[in-house]
C-alpha cells in the first residue's frame, strides 16, 4: 500500500526538474497526476527551458510505474489555460487531494536597482501570482471532494532570508509564504492543509547554469560546475553543495500524505541547514 | 525495505504516550529500540505516572513486531545512569543512529500558583534532561558517521501560552537547545530538529488538562488560546511518530534545525 494510494496530484512545472520528481515520488506511492508545464522559454530568464519532450518523459516515467497522467501544455501565468488543463485532468482522473505549486523560474540576477520593470513583473507574475492561481484553480476542487487535501507551495530558503542581486525572486518567495498562511487560515475549516517548502540550492537545470554559477561567483569571470559548488557549500551547513530533486520531493511526499494530517502552515526548509548558518 | 531499517533508535519517556508510539513506530519500519523511562512516581503532575510495566509494555510490543529493544529505567536528570544506558544499549545493538529526546512533564499553574519545586522539575526534566540525553548520545551519533536527534518542544515552545510559565520556559529552552546544537553537529553529518505537538492523546495530554478548567473560566479571554486552526480537539500519538519518523530517516537527510509544528495549526491561531 503506497503512502498516497488512490489520491490524485496537481503539479505545476512538471516537465523536469524537481516537479518530475514530484510526480515521480508521488505515483512510486500509488498517486495519479495532473501535470502541467509551459514547456516554452521565458523571456530574459536564462537557462534553457522545458520542452514538450521533456513533459513528455515525465509521462513516460510515470506511466511505466502504472499510474495515470493527464499532461497539458499550460502557462500558470493565464488562468482559464491553468483551470481549463486542471479541470479536464480531474474529470478524467476523478479527484482531486494533492496540489503542488511548483512552477517557476530564477530570473536574471542583477542589483535590485538594475532589474528591468518587465522582468520584475514577470518574476511577480509567476512566481507568485503562479502560485496563487494554482491554488484558485485547485480550491474548488478540493472543496466539492469533501475529504480534505494538502496544498504544498514551493518558496525557497530566498522566501525565509534575503539574498543579494536577486530581490525580485526574494519578494516573490516570501510572498509565497504569506499566501500560504492566508490559505492555512482560510481553509483549515475543510481540513485542507497549506504549507511551504524551502530547498537550498536542487541539482536541477534552473541551478545548474552559468547565470548562477557567476550570481554565486561574482568573483570570478568564468566560474565553473566546481566553482558553484565551493561556494555552494560554504552556504549550506551541511556538508553538501546542493540537495537532490528527491529530497524535495521526499518532504512533499510526507506533507501529501495523510501521515501529515495535522501539519499546516509550516514552512518547511529543506536545506541542509542553509538557515541556521 | 522499512523506511529506518538496520538503525538504531534512543527513545527518552518510552514507557507509554508519545515515547512508546515513536517506538512502535520505528520498529514498524525496521529500527531496533534503546528505551528509557523514570516509570516511576512523579511528585506535582495531575496525570498518573508512568510505571514498570508500561515500559515492559512498550517491549512486548516492539518484540511483536521482531525488533530488538533494550528498556531500562532511568531518570533523564541523572547524567551517569542515563550514560550508563545509553552506552549499555549501544554496546549491546552495536550502534546509534536516531535520538528522540521525549521525556517530560507538564504541570498546570497559574503564574502566582508555580511553586519553585515545580519550576525546578520542570526545567530540570524538560530542559536539563534533555541536554543530558543530547549529552551521552551525540559522540555514539558522531562515531557512527552521523545521525538524527529529534527532540520534543511543544506549541509552547513557539508562543506563549497560558497557566504553563515553567513548560513554557522549558520548551522555548529546547528549541534554543537545538538551534545551538544543530551549527555544531552540522560538520558530522548529524542533524538536529525539534517537533511542536498541540494537544496529544496521551495520559499528560488529557488526564492532566482538566487543570485547565477553572483557571481559563476565572480567565476566559485566553482560552482561544489553545484551540486549533483545523477543526479536531487532538492529535494522536501516532501523528507526532510520523514526524518523528520522517526526520529519523533518510528521507529528510538535509533536514537540520527545523522548528516542525504537529499542531493542528495551533501555532497559527
Amino acid at each position: 500500500m503506497g503512502r498516497v494510494e488512490g489520491k490524485v496530484a496537481f503539479i505545476t512545472g512538471a516537465a523536469r526538474g524537481q516537479g518530475r520528481s514530484h510526480a515521480i515520488r508521488l505515483a512510486q506511492e500509488g498517486a495519479d497526476i495532473i501535470a502541467i508545464d509551459i514547456c516554452e522559454a521565458i523571456p530574459e530568464n536564462p537557462y534553457d527551458p522545458a520542452t514538450e519532450e521533456d513533459l513528455a518523459e515525465t509521462v513516460r516515467q510515470v506511466e511505466a510505474l502504472d499510474r495515470r497522467i493527464v499532461a497539458s501544455k499550460a502557462d500558470v501565468r493565464d488562468f482559464e489555460q491553468l483551470k481549463g488543463a486542471l479541470d479536464a485532468g480531474v474529470a478524467e482522473l476523478g479527484r482531486l487531494d494533492i496540489v503542488s505549486a511548483n512552477a517557476g523560474i530564477s530570473g536574471s540576477p542583477n542589483k535590485s536597482q538594475d532589474i528591468p520593470d518587465a522582468e520584475w513583473k514577470n518574476m511577480i507574475d509567476i512566481n507568485l501570482g503562479g502560485v496563487w492561481r494554482t491554488a484558485k484553480a485547485a480550491i474548488p476542487h478540493l472543496r466539492a471532494g469533501g475529504r480534505g487535501g494538502s496544498i504544498i507551495l514551493t518558496s525557497s530558503d530566498a522566501g525565509l532570508f534575503p539574498y543579494e542581486n536577486i530581490s525580485h525572486y526574494v519578494s516573490a518567495k516570501h510572498g509565497v509564504v504569506g499566501l500560504m498562511r492566508t490559505l492555512a487560515l482560510e481553509l483549515a475549516p475543510d481540513f485542507i492543509r497549506v504549507n511551504s517548502l524551502h530547498p537550498t540550492t536542487v541539482d536541477t537545470p534552473m541551478v545548474q547554469n552559468d547565470a548562477i554559477y557567476r550570481l554565486f561567483r561574482p568573483d570570478l569571470e568564468n566560474p565553473t560546475k566546481q566553482d558553484f559548488a565551493d561556494a555552494a557549500t560554504f552556504m549550506n551547513a551541511l556538508p553538501v553543495p546542493w540537495v537532490e530533486a528527491v529530497d524535495i520531493s521526499n518532504a512533499l511526499l510526507w506533507l501529501a500524505s495523510d501521515e501529515s494530517r495535522y501539519v499546516t502552515g509550516v514552512t518547511l526548509p529543506v536545506d541542509a541547514g542553509a538557515a541556521v548558518k | 525495505m522499512g523506511r529506518v531499517e538496520g538503525k538504531v533508535a534512543f527513545i527518552t519517556g518510552a514507557a507509554r504516550g508519545q515515547g512508546r508510539s515513536h517506538a512502535i513506530r520505528l520498529a514498524q519500519e525496521g529500527a531496533d529500540i534503546i528505551a528509557v523511562d523514570l516509570a516511576d512516581h512523579i511528585p506535582n503532575i495531575d496525570y498518573p505516572s508512568a510505571t514498570e510495566e508500561d515500559l515492559a509494555e512498550t517491549v512486548r510490543q516492539v518484540e511483536a513486531l521482531d525488533r530488538r529493544i533494550i528498556a531500562t529505567k532511568v531518570d533523564i536528570r541523572d547524567r551517569a545512569a542515563l550514560k550508563a544506558a545509553v552506552d549499555e544499549g549501544v554496546g549491546q545493538l552495536g550502534k546509534l543512529d536516531i535520538v528522540v529526546a521525549n521525556a517530560g512533564i507538564c504541570v498546570i499553574a497559574d503564574w502566582q500558583g508555580t511553586s519553585e519545586d515545580v519550576w525546578e522539575q520542570t526545567i530540570g526534566t524538560n530542559l536539563t534532561g534533555t541536554w543530558n540525553t543530547l549529552q551521552t548520545t551525540t559522540q555514539h551519533l558522531i562515531d557512527n558517521g552521523g545521525g538524527s536527534i529529534i527532540m520534543t518542544s511543544s506549541a509552547a515552545g513557539i508562543k506563549g501560552l497560558p497557566f504553563l510559565s515553567a513548560y513554557v520556559a522549558s520548551k522555548h529552552g529546547v528549541v534554543g537547545l537545538m538551534r545551538a546544537y544543530a551549527t555544531e553537529l552540522a560538520e558530522y553529518n548529524v542533524r538536529v530538529n525539534t517537533i511542536h505537538p498541540t494537544g496529544v492523546n496521551t495520559p499528560m495530554g488529557t488526564l492532566g488538562g482538566g487543570a485547565f478548567g477553572p483557571l481559563l473560566e476565572a480567565h476566559p479571554k485566553l482560552g482561544g488560546m489553545l484551540a486549533n486552526l483545523l477543526p479536531i480537539e487532538i492529535t494522536e500519538p501516532v501523528d507526532q511518530s510520523n514526524a518523528v519518523l520522517w526526520l529519523a530517516s533518510d528521507e529528510s537527510r538535509y533536514v537540520t534545525s527545523l522548528e516542525l509544528t504537529v499542531d493542528a495549526g495551533n501555532t497559527q491561531f
